[in-house]
């Protein structure tokens, strides 16, 4: 429901966003990784008009965002959860917002609770709210309107373990209503806890796409046998790579239906049999960043607010 | 990492939910403009500095008129000094509403909500607009009443009657005058989109401008001759005499279009355009 179309941004000799093309679809939440500056921010506000782009399109729901007629009630969005001003009040805000949609006082109060904000905090200004709360009203702004897609720009920043996993579930149970859920992060676990789907950027360009899984896959094979070392042998007689694993598994680069009829061949119980982890999306990403890091080897810090 | 990964995995692999996109929504109707005014109007006074600084227009009309009681000499008391007195702090206060109307989007970051909830910008800045003018002009109806109620008690303290003077058109050249302020305030506030800056940009027009005009005046003649046609705060201060030729309001419809429309113009387009981060 979030087309992104050969979309490109530049400041003066600067590309921001490079010919980036994505989807994200209904009833998955599409997780959006990049380091710091990658233009997953450019990208967002591109998508929400608040940018024009130099070329390519953008697209929400099939139209451009600026021909949605009530845009509160279709999509919810989420860019940076410290642009408010600090003079008013959580439910002020939150209020603001369902005028502008035409909603029922009653929603402020409902939508409170579905972020857990208490009536004390609500009634607080905005300045004095720690960065997690902010970023509980930012997503109270965008849920309020009950919309189909969910557009959130570093949301988990600033949530302690506890509030990204309540921020998991919102999202699972939102996308598993058939809304939409593009949200992006500069830290691999939130996106890794949170996502289905996952496009990674840096320097502007997308660097690789998939769901999870294939992203997490290492093409190689794990398999337990009581024997491992004869799975070995008769691995390595069929050609392939077998090595012995700390914990007496079996690794090889064979793919599960060859492991699983080399073992059937040499008699062989298998008690477990599937793709084994990949090194991990941690290392991807610092793999597939690695040219446009700023800090090398360094896993990127949480950014300032 | 690791208890991600041990973590169940709630969506399978190729969990596309078939039912998902045919939920029934209805496409909402537009936001009419009303709503607009509304929720712009309430932005105006749901903080504390905006509720003070519109508070502040009632105040301040109440000290300036208590001052020209306690310092005028009973015979010397007119409407026209109490309406004098209550315009100098409008002529402050009133801009600054304008000004921060618009630049305080900017300044506080609330664009990024507002804009994105309105992707239609001319509209919300054309409510902005409207909410302005309208509450300049209930703003100086407010302070000349507070004013009138400021006659009719000094000159009853004073023991003496009260003199009017002043006449229905004057009054309401006045509130033009200060509308015309207003307007500046917008216009800079449309230009700069920073509250600072578009503040400092009003003392600039309203306190510094009028000193150099007021000295090319002394040193130059062609200044001197012609000033009248560029000087918009000269042209709208003589909103505040009775004598208003039909020159002088030819010279106050090209000094706005010079400081007015066509700034405005610009900063619109500005406003229209800039990117919002």
């Amino acid at each position: 429901m979030i087309q992104i179309d050969a979309l490109t941004k530049r400041y003066g000799r600067f590309t921001a966003v490079d010919n980036v093309t994505l989807n994200a679809e209904p009833g998955r939440v599409t997780g959006f990784l990049g380091p710091n500056g990658a233009g997953k921010s450019t990208t967002m506000r591109i998508l929400v008009g608040l940018t024009d782009p130099s070329s390519g399109s953008a697209h929400l729901l099939g139209r451009h965002y600026s021909q949605l007629p009530n845009p509160g009630r279709e999509v919810g969005v989420l860019l940076d959860a410290s642009a408010q001003h600090g003079g008013r009040t959580g439910r002020e805000i939150l209020t603001l917002a369902a005028r502008t949609m035409g909603l029922p006082k009653s929603r402020v109060a409902e939508t409170l609770e579905r972020v857990s904000l208490t009536e004390a905090e609500a009634g607080r200004r905005v300045r004095n709210y720690s960065l997690g709360m902010r970023q509980r009203l930012g997503i109270a702004t965008a849920l309020i309107g009950d919309p189909e897609v969910l557009i959130l720009d570093e949301p988990a920043n600033g949530l302690d373990p506890a509030g990204i996993r309540w921020m998991r579930d919102l999202l699972r149970g939102f996308a598993d209503d058939g809304g939409t859920v593009l949200l992006s992060s500069h830290l691999l676990h939130e996106i890794e806890v949170i996502a289905d789907d996952i496009v990674v950027i840096g320097n502007g360009r997308i660097v690789a796409q998939g769901t999870k899984q294939e992203l997490l896959a290492s093409g190689e094979t794990y398999a337990r046998a009581g024997d491992p070392t004869a799975l070995g042998r008769a691995l390595q007689r069929a050609g392939h790579t077998a090595e012995i694993t700390t914990e007496g598994a079996v690794r090889s680069d064979a793919d599960l239906a060859t492991v699983g009829q080399v073992a059937f061949d040499a008699g062989l119980v298998l008690s477990e049999l599937r793709a084994a982890d990949g090194a991990g999306l941690e290392e991807m990403f610092l793999q597939l960043t690695a040219e446009t890091q700023r800090d090398h080897l360094e896993s990127p810090e949480g950014k300032a607010a | 990492m690791s208890t991600a990964t041990i973590a169940p995995e709630p969506v399978d692999p190729g969990g596309r939910h078939p039912e998902a996109s045919r939920r029934d929504r209805v496409v909402p109707a537009p936001i009419p403009f009303a709503r607009l005014l509304d929720v712009e109007l309430r932005k105006m006074f749901d903080t504390r500095s905006g509720f003070w600084l519109v508070a502040s227009i009632g105040i301040l009309a109440a000290v300036a008129s208590a001052a020209v009681i306690i310092f005028t000499p009973g015979e010397q008391l007119s409407y026209e000094a109490f309406a004098t007195a209550v315009g100098i702090p409008m002529a402050v206060i009133l801009p600054m509403i304008a000004v921060l109307a618009v630049s305080s989007e900017w300044s506080q970051r609330t664009a990024l909500t507002t804009f994105t909830l309105v992707p239609g910008r001319g509209r919300v800045i054309a409510a902005k607009g409207l909410l302005t003018v309208v509450l300049g002009a209930v703003s100086m109806l407010l302070a000349l009443g507070v004013g009138a109620l400021g006659n009719l008690l000094g000159t009853a303290i004073a023991g003496v009657d009260p003199v009017w003077g002043l006449t229905p058109a004057v009054l309401a050249q006045t509130v033009l005058a200060q509308v015309i302020g207003m307007l500046m305030g917008f216009t800079l506030g449309t230009l700069f989109r920073s509250s600072p800056t578009a503040i400092v940009g009003y003392f600039v027009y309203a306190m510094v401008l009028p000193t150099i005009s007021n000295t090319l005046v002394m040193v130059n003649d062609w200044w001197r001759e012609n000033g009248d046609w560029l000087d918009l705060n000269w042209t709208s201060t003589r909103l505040f005499d009775s004598g208003m030729t039909g020159e002088a309001w030819a010279q106050l419809g090209v000094t706005s279009l010079i400081w007015l429309i066509v700034p405005l113009l610009i900063g619109l387009r500005l406003t229209m355009r800039s990117e919002i981060k």
